[in-house]
């Protein structure tokens, strides 16, 4: 049941006289209320400051120490208040989430004083509301942030049982963690700086021999252009093979940027070398040599600046785009105009409109070259209009851009941080839905239980304890039940018993579905039969320990099933170890006790993490007890049979 | 010149949806009601002072304004039942609880409504839920509107359901239903055919008395 509409549940059940009259079945007792008690002021002294609310407020969520008898604790008998040492200003906020329902948070707290309260005070941060929600985690991310950047050393320290292709991965992303990798790095860097170097050095003149030209240094020292250019080719090759084999994933690897550069900087070196003796391809041979220089880009590994650039260009295509179109449309536009305007003139330079294209853009960058002039009154009136749109078309934009850079980028964040927190709050709240319709089942099951604990004699040790609310709200949910002859069952069943009735040439030996045979059912019949399965339970048990695999077994058959959300939740004592594992709403469900009765026998089963949607199958606990998470705790009970004891939120 | 147009429609349009939110504004906040004196609601009603004082407390809590529109209605009754869709019965619901029809239920009508169904005597909650299940209010109950309130129901429940739910279930229920209440089977109930049917029921009789120790 969700937070706050306690108050609305009279209402509900008074309501429910409306099914009356459908029912064809007797209704279950009400539970009796049998602790009458006036609505009492609670004074709450904390840190001097005195509070006052009713006990019925508190008592909304009975998961929280305000809300239990945990807070009996720090009754003090004297002054018959509850004093509890901590922050006034920050319980404002606590008190208020009892009050209204929302907890919110105030932006001038710290972050880390307000999570301390919330965790004292036994409230999940998950429950903020949206006014706030958006903030706080805000605040908690930059939080985490400051204290990751103090661990960083920590992230760079050897991992022990790296494998030497893991060791040399990170040698290639983190340079400076070995002197190795920091050799590696420069080695790799002076060759690029080289390479870069002699593609360039290789066109300059070189001074002539003799009566010949002056020639490009390229052809005069041929081989020892050439022997640089094998040296750096092989580093980079060797280079290239050393991560392509470290790199955990080949083939992310070889789709990444940089491996596309390494390749397109080190090919046509060997193109080159295959296609030397053909004279016919020697001009695409030329051509080769130009994607040389795209060794250049190798540089944005040593660079982190580079990369932020080639990062920032491509988050900021579509506005790139838009600039260009419009720049496009300018141009023709007055390129168009121009050479209309030009055509009549003699000796013009505006021979074609691609010719003004030219002349436009000189013009419109204000770069005025001065190589294509109008000549004619029409022709320069345009030009001038065409120079003064070119300020304004070219400086629009850009600013724009930029804006709209930053704007979009901060969007993007927000967006895919809103997507991110919309995920996991649609999952809590899905979970806490089927939580409390969880809760139902449980009780339920918890109902049969105690029956057939009471047939075999065994005294239940522990007492189921519900408070008053979550009982009466069963009893509405049975009533339901009871209206329409049809039960509420968890999704596993159901999605069972769909496949049952599909298949339903297939009776199905497993003894998990004995009870389920026919779909149609009164609801009276139906009780006759669940009871039928267990004509075991009713034998008193002449050794305590076969006998009770015997019932165990046949309890077994009843499909017992932990629901899955139960295990995600955390007991009130385990909330301050793990402050972000639980993911439910304080809802009303109290304190719910299961019974799980597991044979002693069978090798634990892993817990579910996310068992919702796997088919049912019996969970069984070693003997031992030893908690399979440490949210469960279990007991052992005589005759080794572990009662898992697990309280849901 | 055009951008000039379009820049100038939308400076006009800006400026009348200001002025179309103030109107809304004042709207908004004229729909605040508060309730009779609490000597008048307990003359009216079966509840003590200190019942109404807790209901008013609980009410004005959830409902800050002092009435409740069918859609926070709708969201509060479904709250109960998370497997299921119950909207559908909670518009039923909020019809029966309207009894002015007009779109809210305020304290008084929310009180009036429990007052019968919680300390009211059999004869008055049989009236209520006649009226609750005879939804367009002509005093007879036709097949066609209990299929909707049985549906509605059975909505509630959801998907997952022991047995699986069947689309003729709801039909056969009403069918069951008309089989027992309508006497003269002419195909609608009446509220004397109701009435009496239900009495000579013992489980509805017994269940009218089920939910007397909720407050």
């Amino acid at each position: 049941m969700a937070t706050g509409v306690a108050a609305w549940l009279p209402f509900a059940r008074a309501a429910a006289i409306g099914w009356m009259p459908v029912a064809n079945c007797p209704m279950p007792n009400a539970p009796g209320d049998n602790s009458k008690r006036q609505d009492e002021l609670i004074i709450l002294n904390i840190s001097g400051r005195r509070f006052q609310t009713w006990r019925t407020t508190l008592d909304r969520y009975p998961d929280t120490l305000l809300g239990s008898t945990e807070k009996d604790f720090f009754y003090n008998e004297e002054t018959k208040e509850y004093f509890f040492d901590r922050d006034p200003d920050a319980f404002r906020s606590i008190l208020n989430f009892y009050r209204t329902g929302k907890l919110h948070y105030p932006r001038h707290e710290c972050i880390s004083a307000y999570d301390e309260e919330l965790t004292f005070f036994g409230i999940i941060p998950e429950i903020i509301g949206d006014c706030c929600y958006e903030e706080y985690k805000d605040r908690k991310r930059e939080n985490l942030e400051r204290l990751q950047d103090d661990q960083e050393e920590i992230k760079d320290m050897k991992l022990p049982n790296m494998s030497f292709r893991e060791t040399m991965w990170r040698a290639f992303e983190n340079p400076h963690t070995s002197t190795m990798a920091l050799v590696f790095y420069y080695v790799t860097g002076f060759f690029i700086a080289i390479s870069v170097i002699t593609n360039v050095v290789e066109t300059v003149p070189c001074g002539s021999t003799f009566n010949q030209k002056d020639m490009p240094c390229g052809e005069r020292y041929t081989v020892a252009f050439f022997c640089i250019d094998t040296a750096c080719v092989m580093i980079f090759t060797v280079e290239y093979l050393l991560r392509l084999f470290a790199a955990p994933s080949r083939y992310r690897f070889m789709r990444s940027v940089m491996s596309i550069i390494d390749v397109v900087a080190i090919l046509p070196y060997y193109i080159g070398l295959v296609m030397t003796n053909n004279e016919d391809v020697s001009g695409a041979f030329v051509t080769l040599r130009v994607f040389r220089v795209f060794r250049i880009f190798k540089f944005s590994r040593h660079s982190q600046g580079l990369r932020i650039l080639g990062y920032t260009l491509k988050s900021c295509a579509s506005e790139l785009g838009f600039l260009l179109f419009s720049l496009t449309m300018a141009i023709i536009i007055f390129a168009t105009v121009m050479f209309y305007a030009e055509k009549g003139s003699s000796s013009t330079k505006f021979t074609s409109i691609p010719a003004s294209f030219w002349y436009t853009i000189v013009t419109m960058t204000t770069l005025g070259y001065g190589d294509m002039v109008p000549k004619t009154i029409a022709g320069k009136i345009f030009g001038s209009i065409c120079s003064l749109s070119g300020v304004l078309v070219i400086a629009l934009p850009v600013p724009v851009i930029v804006s709209n850079f930053s704007r979009i980028y901060h969007q993007n964040q927000r967006a895919d941080k809103r997507r991110a927190q919309k995920k996991t709050r649609m999952a809590r709240i899905r979970i806490a839905k089927s939580g409390s319709a969880n809760a139902f089942l449980q009780s339920k099951r918890n109902g049969m239980l105690s029956e057939l604990l009471e047939l075999t004699g065994k005294d239940e040790e522990e007492q189921k304890s519900m408070s008053l609310l979550e009982s009466q709200h069963h009893h509405l949910l049975h009533c339901l039940e009871k209206t329409t002859a049809h039960e509420f069952v968890d999704e596993q069943m159901y999605e069972q018993n769909f496949l049952e009735m599909a298949l339903q040439t297939f009776p199905s030996h497993s003894p998990s579905t004995a009870s389920h045979d026919s779909p149609a059912v009164t609801c009276c019949s139906r009780k006759e039969r669940r009871n039928t399965p267990l004509p075991s339970a009713d034998l008193p048990p002449p050794h305590p320990s076969s006998a009770h695999q015997s019932t165990l077994q046949e309890l077994s058959t009843i499909r017992i099933h932990c629901g899955d959300p139960l295990l995600h939740s955390t007991s009130r004592s385990n909330l301050n170890m793990k402050p972000d594992d639980s993911c439910r709403i304080n809802s009303k469900s109290g304190r719910i006790t299961t019974a799980i009765i597991s044979l002693p026998t069978p090798p634990a089963l892993p817990s579910d993490g996310d068992g919702l949607h796997r088919p049912p199958k019996r969970r069984s606990h070693p003997p031992t007890g030893h908690p399979v998470a440490p949210s469960i705790q279990t007991t052992a009970s005589s005759a080794g049979i572990n009662i898992v004891k697990v309280s849901a939120l | 010149m055009g951008a000039l147009m379009v820049i100038f429609s939308l400076q006009t349009k800006q400026r009348r949806k200001t002025t179309d939110s103030v109107e809304d504004e004042l709207e908004l906040s004229t729909v605040r009601h508060r309730p009779e004196g609490l000597e008048q609601l307990e003359a009216q009603t079966r509840f003590s002072r200190k019942e109404l004082q807790i209901l008013y407390r609980g009410f004005k809590n959830e409902c800050p304004s002092g009435v409740v529109n069918e859609e926070t209605f709708k969201d509060i009754y479904s709250q109960f039942f998370p497997q299921g869709d119950a909207s559908t019965y909670a518009h039923f619901l909020f019809n029966a609880f309207d009894t002015d029809h007009n779109g809210s239920v305020s304290f008084e009508d929310f009180v009036m409504g429990l007052s019968i169904l919680l300390r009211g005597t059999v004869q008055e909650k049989l009236i209520w839920a006649f009226n609750l299940y005879d939804i367009n209010k002509d005093g007879y109950i036709s097949k066609e509107e209990m299929l909707d309130i049985m549906k509605a129901i059975y909505d509630m429940m959801g998907k997952c359901t022991y047995p699986v739910l069947k689309e003729e279930t709801p039909r056969q229920h009403v069918e069951i239903f008309f089989q027992k209440m309508d006497k003269n089977k002419d195909g609608v109930v009446t509220i004397d055919e109701f009435i009496d049917s239900c009495q000579n029921d013992e489980n509805i009789m017994r269940s009218m008395h089920l939910f007397e120790n909720v407050l």
